[in-house]
């Protein structure tokens, strides 16, 4: 296809629900179903020890996998110091700490690829 | 002639007595407390249309003097039994009436916001409820922090003891988005050069004129509203108070010193209706709120035979939704007694 704007649409800005990279996401899931519930409050990264400190933001690293984005995943997840304290506000009762650990067990398990999705 | 018992005195155990009343039925409504009313009378002007509650306890007053039911005051009802085809309702030794039917009209009670510890209600001065900010505003516009200063910065906190599984309660409460974005507009009405921030979860403005309260809010009233949960409030050497949350929207965590922090509590089923929900053995839903036996097709109808569901006892309410509810719960009390043979 032509393209008449001179550039091109980069198509990893668009989250492609057919193409759901959702491996990590369901072992998550298997083990900690609460993870679904999860209301995108920022309860927990208002309150995150690591967060207050470092560029990093649980929920949102939570949410881009739920999303079906998980190639920021490997980066993020060490930053997380496992104090447990977002488990005390979050309003779903999620076990955020736990979901952070299955997520570590997950990137082991499946080691995918970075941005697999999108080349 | 038939006789209904109606527990409870707020605005919906005195609607539907009097619509009962008017339709030739003899009426006893029984209020625990020395005057009638219930909550409402507990607030200073209405959304959505910022009606001074005198008016609405102009109306039931008119209701309760026109002598059309009776009324006893002071008493707690604290059993019905089943008697035969009748129903016994008593409170303690004092009071036993003997009723063909029975309206259930015990209301609601505010979620405890001590229960939020990280909010620090009742340990921070300044942090007060939607509650107590009404009782500030009934009783005139001079307002001042508990700790005596003209607020600069006030922040409404959306969600206290609704939708959260900390305070056991999962439903959302409904009303007080729309209590704080009314409050929020007075505050700044009454304090022009205060900066307002509204943090929510989701804004629920499911009434016809909700949305445009909100949409006032911003355009007339320079209030701000921030999309994220209050993990935990601090207080400072000076008394302000320290909010932290994430701003969701732009993804960062975000800090404020407030003068005020007013938390906008939830409405729960209460000790009242548990108790009588309790001793007639009504159902309850997984909220703790009494159960109709159809929630579309039989709203006031509770799991026994003649015995009836008016107001916030059955769920979260409005004040116009509690009228709505009672009147109907007194067409099915009619229905009721004119199909049954005793
Ligand atoms: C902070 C806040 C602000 C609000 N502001 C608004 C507003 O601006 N506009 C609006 O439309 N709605 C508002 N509401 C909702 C409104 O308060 C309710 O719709 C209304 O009060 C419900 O009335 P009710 O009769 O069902 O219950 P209640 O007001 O709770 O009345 C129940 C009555 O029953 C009595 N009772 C209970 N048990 C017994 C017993 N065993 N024996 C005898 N008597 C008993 C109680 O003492 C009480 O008088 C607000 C709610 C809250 C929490
Ligand atoms: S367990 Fe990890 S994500 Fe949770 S508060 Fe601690 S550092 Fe933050
Ligand atoms: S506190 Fe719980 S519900 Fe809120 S964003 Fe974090 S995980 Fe989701
Ligand atoms: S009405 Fe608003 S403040 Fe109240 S529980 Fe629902 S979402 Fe929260």
């Amino acid at each position: 296809m032509s393209n008449k704007f001179g550039f091109d649409i980069s198509p990893s800005r668009t989250i492609d629900f057919d193409k759901f990279d959702n491996q990590i996401l369901q072992y998550v899931l298997q083990h900690e179903s609460s993870f679904m519930t999860c209301m995108s409050c920022g309860g927990c990264t208002a309150t995150c020890s690591a967060g207050n400190l470092i560029d990093f933001n649980i929920r949102k690293m939570s949410l881009g996998l739920r999303r079906g984005k998980p190639e920021s995943l490997a980066a993020e997840i060490d930053k997380c110091m496992l104090c447990g304290k977002c488990i005390l506000v979050c309003p779903r009762g999620i076990n955020i700490r736990n979901v952070v650990m299955l997520i570590k067990k997950a990137l082991v398990k499946f080691n995918p690829k970075n941005d697999e999705r999108n080349n | 002639m038939k006789h209904i018992v109606t527990i409870g005195g707020g605005i919906a155990g005195i609607e539907a007595s009097d619509v009962l009343a008017e339709m030739g039925y003899k009426v006893t409504l029984v209020e625990k407390e020395k005057s009638l009313g219930g909550n409402v009378s507990k607030w200073s002007y209405l959304f959505p249309n910022m009606r001074p509650i005198g008016e609405i306890e102009d109306y039931m007053k008119s209701k309760y003097d026109s002598n059309r039911f009776t009324v006893i005051k002071n008493t707690e009802v604290n059993q019905i039994k089943r008697k035969k085809d009748k129903l016994e309702v008593s409170a303690g030794d004092e009071l036993k009436l003997i009723a063909d039917s029975v309206i259930v009209a015990t209301g609601f009670e505010v979620f405890d916001a001590k229960r939020k510890e990280e909010y620090g209600y009742k340990i921070y001065d300044n942090v007060i409820t939607s509650v107590d900010l009404e009782n500030m505003l009934k009783n005139g516009k001079n307002i001042t922090t508990p700790t005596g200063k003209i607020p600069k910065k006030i922040a409404f906190i959306h969600c206290v003891g609704s939708r959260d599984e900390k305070s056991g309660n999962h439903y959302c409460s409904k009303l007080c988005c729309v209590t704080s974005v009314k409050q929020a507009i007075e505050m700044n009405e009454i304090l022009p050069d205060a900066e307002i921030y509204c943090l929510y979860i989701d804004l629920r403005m499911y009434g016809l004129e909700f949305e445009e309260l909100y949409l006032k809010a911003q355009k007339q009233h320079n209030i701000q509203f921030i999309r994220g949960k209050l993990s935990e409030a601090a207080e400072n050497m000076d008394k302000t108070i320290l909010i932290k949350a994430e701003d969701t929207l732009s993804g960062y965590p975000i800090k404020m010193n407030v003068d005020l922090v007013v938390l906008l509590v939830g409405m729960e089923s209460g000790k009242n209706t548990q108790q009588i929900g309790k001793c007639a053995n009504l159902s309850f839903n997984s909220n703790r709120f009494l159960q109709p036996v159809d929630p579309h097709l039989a709203r006031n109808n509770s799991s026994q035979a003649g015995i009836f569901l008016a107001g916030t006892c059955s769920s979260p309410m409005s004040v116009k939704e509690t009228l709505d509810n009672a009147r109907s719960a007194a067409v099915e009390v009619h229905k009721y007694l004119m199909n049954s043979d005793h």
